[in-house]
């Protein structure tokens, strides 16, 4: 086993280990902790972060960023909820969900790629709109009560397990195999380690910068299906703030933001972190308040251990 | 050179994963002394400089200066005690004048920290006079040749009162005159004292400058011997350890039909009415100083750089290329002049950057055969005699002629029929140099077309079929091989439209 294999190991390793390490100390602090019940809830709870999260670590891979999924998320939400209001059909909600999310994120692709945009005022921009329009649409009224057929995408089980997590987790596979098997995942490390390289090497660059904006766009959509239906409300406010979590979990995850280096292990592990500490200090009555303090100090803590491991 | 030993460095290990980069390695250094430093890449001479100016630290040894022992930690730590290096990539900031960055994080300050403008500035005219330099300290770095640059940084470093100067290939990018220039400085700086390590692949030009010669090889000392007691061919032998086969093993190949034409062709300030082609299994040389257009020239046939008026036809079909992946896809290949930022993935394995442009021909649905891509990449690190411990090894821990090999493979995997050689063998030893030109040669026997961009007039003659000579956007001239000679092809890159052999 050479050099480069020992460090991914123990990279991705950190940040298990940091998980477990997480864990035990919460269930040796509270006997809440580590029961089936708990652990479900934990990981419905990081469901809707964790799918932004996977889209986002498409984008971040390539050198890039996108601000915009949480007001994607919002906008597409309300979007859905309208259709969903006014035609009663869960099938055409997902798919109008998916189609807002498809336009937004294909818009920031091609303002980066082909506008050259740095990405950063791209989906900056695309954030204020997006939030705005779902503002517009709602006139600030969340549209709510939708039939039980919708529902089950937020709500529902299959066997023991919610119907989320089993989304999510159907996210996190197909984007591993897309990452670590197929072309396209080849082209996205590529182009986060080299951009001017991998067009040298005859690779439509511009092609495949957009197509990850568009997935983290689409992921943003479907990310709004389960919110909706979850809440049960087309909230124009949803998903406020959810861009810094879902950027969180792609860095504690150890993919760098300079790109060419990550793996979507990591993210599905930063988001659970997120979830765990979110989690245990609400069962160990931690103000509230003082658990941004904390996911706030885990980020820096995160992004420092992964630095120290690099230096090796 | 009658003072004493300034600088010595005793038994340096350095051990980077994979490599024993140095083993045991001691030089000593006089002042007044222009002490060359020569080996192949990958021998351990710019780590060795590395750790004298505290870039890395030693695993073991001792480095004395004035008979003092000293520890180097940090590249600060290495200017106070007046050691300086000049890298091969500068440390200048494009933005600030010439005055800025010769005192950059020293400015002189007066009341409350306000820069004392005047004062930097004619302290910095008096120190590019000292030198010789003609430089106006107000002008913008980013405005300036690339030897005014390295004159800039010469001065930056002489500002820091420096005893030992250490240049890692400093000529590497300059003109034949501007090397001159350099060495006259360097020779200025040598009756004043200072010891200057210097490090070049040009043997020429170490016979030249130096006093005193030492080659590594491999991480270990070979030898340190003075300049006039060895013959350049003698160099090269100790560099490599073996006798020197021929250093151009051109082999006849069977020249066949166009297979690329490039008719007057245009880009505003940059190529002007360009025509020229290319034959099957030929190998065209294009010559020019820095700034003639050659690579401009490439990368407009590559489709990187736009084009304003002109035809490019391949195989007689015209194609108009809006991006490299078109230029790929009618098999054309690029090995561009800046490897690390232009050629390769740095940060990505070996078998990564091999397979990338063939990717799609390994895979089924977007789905990659990975053992596939495993074997083929093998395959390439055989037959281009690639040294590397794995095929996961990241690119950035090979060295420059390894490196070039690996650019290199990558477009050997996908077969192009043309393939564009930009400075191919810039900062490579003579060894993996020699390794490349006969890889070179055989490509052409295969009937590859090669273009051969290249300032070095050695390499233009050894090994072009024909000879393309580029002025100020313009092919100013045309030779075949038989009819190249040096000074007309010297005449020909500084200007001199020759209409005969046209």
């Amino acid at each position: 086993m050479n050099q480069t294999d020992l460090s991914k190991i123990f990279k991705s390793l950190g940040s298990v280990i940091g998980l477990i390490g997480l864990s035990l100390v919460l269930s040796f602090l509270t006997p809440a902790f580590l029961t089936v019940h708990n652990i479900l809830n934990v990981l419905r709870q990081v469901s809707v972060i964790s799918i932004l999260a996977a889209g986002e670590t498409f984008v971040i891979l390539t050198g890039g960023i996108d601000l915009s999924v949480g007001s994607m998320l919002g906008l597409c939400g309300v979007m859905l909820a309208g259709a969903l209001k006014i035609t009663g059909s869960p099938l055409l909600a997902v798919l109008i969900g998916l189609l807002f999310g498809g336009i937004m994120g294909l818009t920031n692709g091609l303002l980066v790629s082909k506008g050259k945009l740095p990405p950063f005022c791209a989906t900056l921009g695309m954030m204020a709109i997006a939030r705005g329009l779902s503002f517009v649409y709602t006139q600030g009224r969340p549209i709510s009560g939708f039939p039980q057929s919708f529902r089950v995408f937020g709500t529902g089980y299959l066997g023991p397990i919610p119907v989320p997590i089993i989304i999510a987790l159907v996210v996190f596979i197909f984007a591993y195999y897309i990452l670590s098997q197929t072309v396209f995942g080849r082209y996205v490390y590529s182009l986060g380690s080299n951009e001017t390289a991998t067009r040298m090497s005859g690779i439509k660059t511009d092609y495949y910068k957009t197509w990850v904006y568009l997935v983290s766009g689409l992921l943003a959509g479907l990310a709004a299906v389960v919110f909706t239906a979850r809440i049960n409300s087309g909230h124009p406010a949803a998903g406020e703030g959810y861009e810094l979590d879902a950027i969180a979990a792609v860095v504690i995850g150890g993919t760098s933001l300079s790109g060419g280096e990550g793996t979507i292990i990591g993210t599905f592990i930063g988001a659970l972190i997120m979830g765990v500490i979110r989690n245990g200090l609400n069962l160990i009555n931690v103000d509230p308040f003082w658990q941004q303090v904390v996911i706030g100090a885990v980020i820096i803590f995160a992004v420092l251990a992964d630095q120290r491991t690099k230096q090796r | 050179m009658s003072n004493g030993p300034l600088l010595e460095m005793k038994q340096i290990c350095k051990r980077f994963p994979g490599v024993q980069a140095l083993r045991n390695v001691s030089i000593t250094v006089c002042g007044g002394e222009i002490h060359a430093l020569v080996g192949e890449n990958g021998a351990g001479k710019s780590t060795l400089m590395k750790v004298l100016s505290g870039v890395y630290p030693p695993d073991s040894g001792e480095i004395y200066l004035n008979n003092q022992r000293v520890n180097i930690s940090n590249l600060q730590e290495a200017q106070k005690l007046g050691i300086s290096i000049i890298f091969q990539e500068f440390n200048l900031i494009p933005h600030l004048s010439v005055g800025e960055n010769v005192f950059f994080g020293r400015f002189p300050q007066g009341f409350c920290g306000k820069v004392n403008w005047n004062r930097l500035f004619s302290e910095a005219e008096q120190i590019l006079a000292s030198l010789g330099i003609s430089l106006d300290p107000h002008s913008l770095v980013k405005n300036l040749s690339v030897a005014d640059q390295q004159m800039v940084e010469i001065a930056k470093a002489l500002s820091l009162k420096s005893q030992v100067l250490i240049m890692d290939e400093p000529t590497s990018a300059l003109t034949q005159k501007e090397i001159d220039i350099l060495f006259a400085l360097m020779k200025k700086l040598k009756s004043q004292g200072v010891a200057i390590i210097f490090i070049s692949h040009r043997l020429e030009e170490v016979k030249e400058i130096a006093d005193r010669i030492t080659v590594l090889r491999d991480g270990e000392k070979i030898s340190t011997a003075e300049a006039k007691d060895l013959t350049r061919e003698e160099i090269a032998n100790l560099m490599v350890g073996r006798e020197m086969k021929t250093m151009f093993p051109k082999q006849e190949a069977k020249i066949g039909r166009i297979i690329l034409e490039v008719k007057n062709l245009f880009r505003n300030g940059k190529l002007d009415n360009v025509s020229f082609y290319l034959r099957k299994g030929e190998i065209l040389g294009i010559y020019g100083l820095v700034g003639a257009g050659r690579t401009e020239l490439a990368r407009a046939i590559f489709g990187e750089d736009p084009i304003d008026k002109g035809d490019i036809l391949i195989e007689e079909r015209p194609i108009t290329f809006y991006s490299p992946y078109d230029a790929v896809h009618a098999g054309i290949g690029m090995v561009p002049e800046d490897r690390s930022q232009q050629g390769l993935l740095l940060t990505q394995s070996v078998e990564f950057n091999i397979s990338l442009p063939s990717l799609m021909n390994y895979a089924n649905f977007g789905k990659i055969n990975k053992k596939l891509a495993s074997e083929e990449a093998l395959k390439q690190v055989k037959a281009l005699n690639i040294k590397t411990p794995s095929l996961n090894q990241k690119v950035m821990y090979l060295s420059g002629g390894n490196q070039q090999k690996v650019v290199l493979a990558k477009w050997l995997e996908l077969e192009p029929r043309i393939l564009i050689l930009d400075e191919p063998t810039r900062g490579i030893d003579v060894g993996a140099k020699a390794e490349i030109y006969s890889l070179i040669s055989n490509l052409a026997q295969k009937g590859f077309g090669v273009i051969m961009i290249s300032s070095e007039l050695p390499e233009i003659l050894g090994m072009s079929d024909r000879i393309l000579v580029m002025n100020k956007g313009q092919i100013t001239a045309q030779f075949n091989r038989e009819e190249a000679e040096p000074q007309k092809i010297i005449m020909a890159a500084a200007g001199r439209i020759n209409n005969e052999s046209n």
